[in-house]
């Protein structure tokens, strides 16, 4: 007579250090093996859509902030492309310039934390630190910028709140150049490190098919060796005047799509940030970033969806106009909410340690999911 | 501060309150739960990390409320996530400090008219010690905060239940 078991149901979170916010996940557990996790979101919904309903056009934009609060300058930057479409309205280059500057040096930035505190759930606490000292470098350059070091309200529809510091282009250079050789001390620190590839190679693999079937997108597409960047894809803003690669993953330490995988795409594309940074930096012209600045925002009827290549993924708007200063409706579509979908089949027959290696791998930003 | 001011010539012997002496203990270790909400706790790990150092004032994350004697309340409250931190609050040991981080835990912030879903300030459902204003506030800021988390525990009583 067979024995009869029960399969044990475990939960991690919403208070779990390695939850990268306040996530559940209900584990069902075959002794230490996963055999489902469901994902309990809604701890950290903020009513973004309703607030958007109540706002007008240039209201939306902080809360756009505070949605993917590792990447607000990318939120930002969706949000005014998609409004800017819609009212049809043309940007000085120099504001186009500035802000693929901004966006590709919060890529950088996000993609730090992400690796900083990967490295942590996994265990290795120093590349923690070295992330964060090289974050604050761009985290200053804000600064200057615009006042502010986390939410930043900078880009406007049609144009910016502040034109960049006379010293922005010199400190920039200087940053480009003292974080090169980091990249390269931090894929000596972590990304070789045994510990860390045991960790994480052949963990979660990620076939292509399923990747695609569940529709998840950037770092974590690419990683499982799809070459899909909107920036390369789908030009939007000045994006196909640089030169730069697609990196994907290639299997070099286990299987193409597993966690490794994932996390080194992210080391890669931060290269590719500096390029396209240094590429715009010195072709930024002169001009003045508030010309395009509509004086009264009131589109007319209409909808409009406009996708950008986000840190995590695509980041699509949706905006229906009413012909009011107010959008009827704005739906996001939050690249963190579809990878997280991914998790329940990425975890299946892993043991409950590489659900935190796993979870970290396809980097997602609570604020996002939930909005 | 006053703990070694009463010294006596050999060094070994100190005079001092039981009182101050365990204030000054308390205030120099306050470890924290390591517990982030929303945007916020961005800036507390950054707070932590290199450049702000939040470990030279003692403070290190604990990943269980059980050892923690700190909570930083970093981020906007939901309604959905109001009960469980009422309910980590409950499972530290005594004594235990709060600190609200940034105006959504403060008093609900951005989200005040329209968040349907956000609780508007934390200190509807746990006391609060120290708030931190800001959106999200400076490490600077929350540095201070702790600052004044520090004052406040140096002027506790062992007898007297503060106000």
């Amino acid at each position: 007579m067979a024995l009869k078991t029960e399969t044990m149901i475990l939960n991690m979170g919403p208070q779990h250090p390695s939850t990268h916010g306040v996530l559940r996940l209900e584990l069902e557990l075959e002794g230490e093996l996963i055999v489902d996790v469901k994902p309990h979101i809604g701890y950290l919904h903020r009513c973004f859509e309703k607030h958007a309903e109540a706002m007008t056009y240039p209201q939306v934009i902080p809360y756009t902030d505070r949605m993917d609060y590792l990447a607000s300058m990318y939120n930002n930057f969706g949000y005014v492309l998609a409004v800017e479409k819609l009212l049809g309205i043309e940007v000085p280059e120099r504001v186009e310039y500035i802000r693929v500057i901004m966006g590709e040096l919060q890529r950088i930035a996000s993609h730090l934390v992400a690796i900083g505190t990967y490295g942590l759930d996994i265990g290795a606490f120093t590349p923690f630190l070295y992330c964060f000292r090289d974050r604050e470098k761009i985290l200053n350059l804000f600064e200057i910028t615009c006042g502010a070091r986390l939410l930043y309200n900078y880009m406007w529809v049609g144009g910016l709140s502040h034109d960049i510091h006379p010293d922005f282009v010199r400190l920039t250079k200087d940053f480009i150049k003292e974080f090169r050789p980091t990249i390269k001390e931090l894929n000596d620190l972590l990304s070789y490190n045994k510990i860390f590839i045991e960790r994480t190679a052949n963990i979660g693999i990620l076939p292509l098919a399923t990747a695609i079937n569940y529709g998840v997108t950037g770092p974590s597409l690419r990683g499982s060796g799809l070459a899909f960047d909107l920036r390369k894809e789908e030009p939007y803003s000045i994006y196909d005047r640089f030169d730069f690669d697609v990196p994907v993953g290639q299997g070099l330490m286990g299987t193409v799509g597993d966690c490794w995988d994932r996390y080194y795409v992210r080391v890669l594309e931060m290269e590719q940030s500096l390029r396209i940074i240094e590429q715009a930096i010195d072709k930024i012209p002169d001009g003045d970033v508030h010309s395009a600045i509509p004086r009264r925002i009131k589109p007319p009827v209409g909808t409009v969806y406009q996708r950008v290549e986000n840190p995590r993924g695509e980041l699509g708007y949706f905006i229906i106009s009413d012909g009011s200063t107010n959008p009827f409706r704005v739906k996001v579509r939050a690249p963190s909410f579809v990878n997280l979908e991914v998790l329940g089949e990425l975890c299946k027959g892993h043991l409950v340690a590489d659900v935190i290696a796993i979870l970290g791998s396809i980097d997602i930003v609570l604020g996002e999911v939930d909005r | 501060m006053g703990i070694l001011d009463k010294e006596f010539s050999d060094g070994n012997i100190v005079i001092t309150k039981v009182e101050d002496l365990f204030n000054w203990a308390r205030l120099s270790s306050i470890w924290q739960l390591g517990f982030g909400l929303a945007c916020c706790a961005i800036e507390m790990m950054a707070t932590s990390a290199s450049h702000y150092d939040f470990d030279r004032f003692g403070v290190i994350p604990r990943n269980t409320p059980r050892q923690a004697d700190a909570i930083i309340i970093s981020g906007t409250v939901t309604l959905k996530m109001a009960t469980r931190i009422k309910r980590l609050y409950e499972q530290m040991p005594e004594p235990k400090y709060i600190i609200s981080m940034g105006s959504c835990a403060n008093c609900g912030g951005p989200y005040w008219n329209h968040g349907y879903h956000v609780l508007k300030g934390v200190d509807r459902v746990i006391p609060v010690d120290v708030y931190v204003p800001g959106c999200p506030p400076r490490p600077e800021a929350l540095l201070e905060g702790l600052l004044k988390l520090q004052e406040k525990i140096r002027h506790e009583s062992l007898t007297k239940k503060q106000a």
